[in-house]
């Protein structure tokens, strides 16, 4: 599966063999969209993560079912996870096997015949060999798979930052993500921006998750597995990508009526361009010749209270912090494309794409609304 | 005709079956100690972390007169369940009242305290962590000493009335195990609050 | 057999019907307070299962609007809290209410005025839950029905983000519905320690009493933590308490805890008593004894014991530290061993035998593969760091569906039918049974068989709509479509049962040609059950009456 940003076209794709797909154009979000293979071969392959160890053998790294697959990990974390999970595969696969197996094998055999047998069965009241060894089995293979776990956990849980980690602190609001770098003094929302970290220079992310209000749950399967966004309980998670490009998530922690659109965005970017982009993230907005109709309204209704510019007048922390807007590809938490008509309907009424968000409809008139968008559109 | 009784003849094993009323008391009681261990593990948890507001070292003064009220009350009620079991119903209603008489001086003290704490401590359930986990953990257990002082009250209008008699003695039994369990959640409820958490 | 003199239930003398629901209304009798728990349990197991339709027709397509996200977040809600507390709970108190006594050989429970008091409270607790409806917006906009999941976790049930009294109808519903549920508890164990005719020490007890035994042991330690969390909720709504208001310095992470603390020895609640029905039927209609009851009973113990110890397996996400995720890896993945024991044991009661498929049976066994499959996503999901991934996914609704549908539901339905002649006096009717289970298996297995994948491909659960161009459409699309074939499984089987209730053949006391005390009894058993007390000298006191030459207790 591809996306393709029209805004960005060069923020980097996941990998497929573009032959099999045809193009769409997703209206919501504006980008080119190849979509995946023809619907048999989908299903064929879609009923292989059902099949356990199989899966392993015939899926490709490179070509995942979708966005959020988890047996398609890019990140160290992922990676240690999956490997894991083929061992618990396996094990339960097997398990699987010999006891169905049984069970249908009895099922079969031993069905009452038409002859009828006049006198009952053999009464079997249980054997002490059989049942210790199907006691003594389990308990070696729980044995097994939990030390198997246990090190997984150690090594996960218990990892040194590595190298130059970089350190982002991700607040968890309702219904979208706040990004502070305590170290680059950015602060941004939605769009994360991470680096690629490679073997011989390693620059893993850490995640420090706090959250303003309910809980959440930071989840991009193919970068981690998840850690939850607990007020008054801050967490910490890691992340290490060894491939650029964009990877989906979303909330995955029930935090109130828009929590289906708390979607995730994470950009592994080369190191190269995420210095870039954090060199521009950290300016204030550009100071236009004059204050503008748009910032005019912007500032004297409420928006201000909620949002901030640096540089300006505007200093809320309710919501996303929108001094670079234009610098990302999707509004409201990833659920729209970042272009004008999006940005007008949104502040029009924000319920139009989120019915029950925390940003409430303004009231503007619609000159108001046409003057505040073209503000926001030169807040890059 | 009827369905045939299922009767298969065996040794003659003696068969006492247990009495059903301790061990609904049972029952309950254990019921009752998971709910009282959830509050206790909250008081403790939340010991030390409020932010503001009274602690308890500040306000607390050990309940030293009306627990012993309270404790002594499981030996009385203990004498009244034996006389009872002599069939002395005098007697028993004596021990019984006189077990009332304690657990309201329990209650009364604990009412006192609180309006101290209230009134001149400014210690409210809403002030702070302290206040939240106090109020709760005594109030639970205060109330289950007030609904077993109606049940003892119920028992000894009873008494006073002439129903009471020794055939009784199990009935009054269990609800006597009910007070037992009553004091003994309170040694834990003291321990935390009064000598863990201050 | 003996013919018996007591009329099915349908040809009752004609009494006005003001005095029958009278006589209903205020029973004390357990035989009619299950039958009123099934009946209630079963017009919810109706209404949850509407919720969940709606849910899925939402689901059937990305960016659908067949409901507001305010009214599927109330759906999803509703559907779990009504499924746990007023569909399974209920439904399995009554079968134990109506079974127990009667298998034990006794009159009826410990304290039947006590019986038919939780009967009530639960009953009353369904009805407050249900009023929320009513109540705010009016009925499309679903009312104030309760919005925060069935966990309602902290901090979104405080007052700040629940404004209103939505989660005061789902506090208050349980607290008093808990009431009724510890109240049936205790007065199992009472029935179960005090109550067992001569001869029947517990070592000679049929396996259903001891489910039911342990089950009422894990309600009475474990639902109490919920009412203590419940009432700590309240102290926190009400009267300004912090106890986990994070504003203040209090914890989420506790609410968790208290509540995962109650929330699994729960399943393992509703669970037990399903493997007491299959304890029951497989052996007969395989027509050999139970094999190894003895660890049966040790394995049923274990489990009741280890269950309470796992807990936290529900919140390897929370930021547990190595040390804590480890341990609760440990005693997830211990509990495993007790729980295969059975399954093996239940194989190895089949191996041998002359396994007949009636109905009973045909859900019995398919009981069995798929409490099997359950078993091994909860042993996937056990590995902390694979939940890591698939905690809060469709793949967790899948595994939690596969025990609850695959295994207690169908073992429920197998209940239905083996003992339907006993209570109502009738046989239903073979090929509608065949019919209801041809449909739910298929219906059972396109939606939770596929329900497994969008997990895998990372879809959070408790969402209203979900991006299209995740690979998800497809597999929701197919998960819905189970959901009609379910239906018609139910709607078949409603309707078999009340036809047979009008107009089935006479079933006669033991037309399964079974072995406990129940099938001695009349069908349906006269009000005072037993017309003389029992002797007993084994675990099957039947089977000794009909094979005096071979009895059991030379065996045992």
């Amino acid at each position: 599966m591809i996306i393709q940003s029209i805004r960005n076209p060069q923020v980097a794709m996941i990998e497929t063999r573009p032959e099999e797909y045809r193009v769409e154009e997703d209206t919501i979000l504006d980008v080119r969209v190849l979509v995946g293979r023809p619907l048999h071969t989908r299903l064929l392959r879609a009923l292989v993560p059902f099949c356990g160890a199989a899966f392993t053998a015939l899926a490709q790294p490179a070509a995942p079912l979708s966005p959020t697959n988890i047996f398609a990990p890019v990140s160290t974390p992922a990676k240690w996870i999956l490997d894991l999970s083929i061992l618990v595969l396996i094990v339960t696969g097997a398990i699987f096997t010999l006891v169905f197996g049984l069970l249908v094998y009895a099922a079969v055999k031993f069905r009452k015949r038409r002859v009828s047998e006049a006198c009952e069965p053999a009464q079997v009241y249980g054997s002490t060999q059989l049942e210790l060894a199907w006691t003594v089995v389990p308990i070696l293979i729980v044995v097994v798979l939990f030390l198997t776990a246990a090190r997984v956990i150690a090594s996960i849980q218990g990892a040194r930052p590595a190298g130059d980690a970089i350190e982002v602190t991700v607040i968890g609001h309702q219904f979208w993500w706040e990004y502070r770098y305590p170290s680059q003094k950015v602060v941004t929302a939605n769009e994360l921006h991470i680096p690629v970290s490679d073997a011989a220079h390693r620059t893993p992310t850490i995640l420090h998750l706090l959250s303003a209000d309910t809980d959440h749950s930071f989840w991009v399967p193919r970068l981690a597995g998840k850690t939850d966004l607990i007020p008054n309980h801050p967490n910490t998670m890691w992340v290490e990508p060894h491939e650029t490009g964009l990877y989906l998530g979303q909330c995955a922690q029930y935090c109130g009526t828009q929590h289906a659109k708390m979607l995730l965005r994470v950009y592994v970017q080369t190191r190269a361009e995420f210095d870039r982009w954090i060199q521009r993230q950290s300016q204030p907005a550009q100071p236009a010749g004059t204050v503008s109709e748009g910032q005019r309204t912007f500032e004297r209704t409420s928006c201000i209270n909620c949002h901030t510019v640096s540089g300006t007048a505007a200093d809320g922390t309710f919501g996303p912090d929108l001094t670079h807007l234009m610098s990302r590809d999707t509004i409201g938490s990833g659920i729209a494309a970042n272009t004008p008509e999006n940005l007008r309907r949104w502040i029009r009424d924000p319920s139009v794409f989120k019915p029950g968000c925390k940003m409430p409809a303004m009231g503007l008139s619609d000159p108001e609304v046409n003057a505040v968008t073209q503000y926001l559109e030169t807040l890059r | 005709m009827g369905v045939p009784s299922i009767t298969i003849p065996q040794d003659n094993v003696p068969w006492n079956p247990i009495a059903r009323g301790p061990v609904g008391m049972w029952g309950l009681i254990a019921a009752e100690s998971a709910i009282f261990t959830i509050f206790v593990v909250a008081y403790i948890f939340y010991i030390g972390k409020s932010a503001t507001g009274p602690q308890p070292r500040d306000v607390l003064r050990v309940p030293i007169l009306f627990t012993i009220c309270l404790w002594s009350s499981s030996l009385t009620i203990h004498s009244a369940v034996r006389c009872l079991r002599r069939g002395r119903v005098r007697n028993f209603a004596l021990w019984w009242f006189l077990t009332i008489v304690l657990g309201a001086a329990f209650l009364g003290g604990t009412l006192r305290e609180w309006r101290h704490l209230i009134y001149d401590e400014g210690l409210t359930i809403q002030t702070n962590l302290f206040g939240t986990t106090f109020y709760s953990l005594v109030g639970l257990h205060a109330f289950h000493v007030t609904v077993g002082l109606l049940g003892l009250a119920t028992v000894l209008l009873f008494a006073l009335l002439g129903h009471v008699s020794g055939r009784d003695v199990e009935r009054v039994n269990v609800l006597s195990m009910y007070w037992h369990f009553v004091d003994a959640v309170w040694v834990v409820v003291f321990t935390v609050v009064y000598i863990i958490g201050r | 057999m003996a013919t018996s003199e007591t009329l099915p239930l349908s040809d009752m003398s004609p009494m006005p019907l003001v005095e029958r629901l009278h006589q209903w209304v205020t029973t004390v009798d357990h035989k009619r307070l299950g039958i009123m728990y099934i009946a209630y349990a079963l017009l919810l197991l109706v209404i949850g299962g509407v919720e969940a339709t709606i849910m899925r027709i939402q689901l059937i397509r990305p960016h659908n609007d067949f409901v507001s996200p305010q009214v599927f977040n109330r759906m999803f809600t509703m559907h779990g809290t009504t499924m746990i507390f007023f569909v399974a709970m209920p439904v399995l108190f009554g079968f134990a209410n109506y079974l127990v006594p009667l298998m034990i050989g006794t009159r009826d429970m410990a304290f039947p005025r006590l019986n038919a008091f939780s009967f009530w409270m639960t009953a009353f607790g369904g009805l407050l839950l249900y009023f929320s409806f009513l109540g705010g917006d009016g009925l499309y906009g679903a009312g104030n029905a309760p919005d925060v999941g069935w966990w309602a976790y902290a901090p979104l049930t405080s007052p700040a983000f629940s404004p209103g009294h939505s989660t005061d109808f789902w506090t208050l519903s349980l607290l008093v519905s808990g009431i009724g549920s510890i109240g049936v508890a205790i007065n199992i164990i009472a029935t179960v320690l005090c109550l067992r005719c001569p001869g029947m020490t517990l070592g000679k007890m049929p396996l259903l009493p001891w489910m039911n035994l342990v089950m009422a042991g894990l309600v009475v330690l474990c639902v109490s933590p919920l009412t203590a969390a419940q009432l700590m909720l309240v102290v926190d709504r009400y009267l300004g308490g912090h106890f986990f208001d994070t504003q203040a310095g209090g914890s989420a992470v506790i609410w968790m805890h208290f509540f995962w603390i109650f929330g699994h020895p729960e399943v393992y609640v509703l669970v037990l008593p399903a493997f007491g029905f299959v304890s029951e039927i497989v052996p007969v209609f395989s027509r050999k004894t139970i094999f190894g009851y003895p660890i049966m009973v040790g394995a049923t113990i274990g489990i009741g014991f280890i269950s309470m110890s796992v807990w936290a397996h529900h919140m390897f996400t929370v930021g547990m530290d190595a040390v804590g995720n480890g341990f609760f890896v440990l005693t997830t993945m211990a509990i495993a061993v007790p729980t295969g024991i059975k399954i093996f044991n239940w194989l190895a009661t089949m191996w041998g035998g002359q396994i007949q498929y009636k109905t009973p049976m045909l859900f019995c066994v398919a009981f069995l593969f798929q409490f099997l499959i359950a078993g091994l996503t909860g042993i996937m999901l056990g590995a902390a760091p694979f939940d890591w991934q698939l905690s809060g996914s469709y793949f967790v609704i899948a595994h939690f569906h596969y025990v609850i549908v695959g295994g207690i539901l169908f073992a429920l339905f197998g209940a239905f039918y083996y003992w339907f002649p006993k209570m109502s006096g009738r046989m239903y009717n073979e090929a509608l049974g065949k019919l209801h289970f041809v449909l739910f298996f298929i219906g059972f297995h396109l939606t939770f068989d596929f329900m497994h994948i969008p997990g895998l491909l990372g879809m959070p659960r408790r969402i209203y709509t979900y991006e299209p161009g995740r690979g998800w459409d497809v597999w929701n699309l197919i998960v819905t479509i189970g959901v009609f074939f379910q239906a018609a499984g139910v709607l078949v089987f409603i309707g078999n049962l009340l036809w047979s209730l009008r107009s089935g053949p006479m079933a006669g006391s033991d037309p399964w040609d079974a072995w406990t005390l129940e099938w001695s009894t009349t069908s349906p058993p006269q009000a005072y059950n037993f017309a003389s007390v029992p002797e007993v000298r084994s675990r099957r006191p039947l089977w000794d009456l009909k094979h005096p030459e071979d009895p059991d207790w030379q065996y045992e």
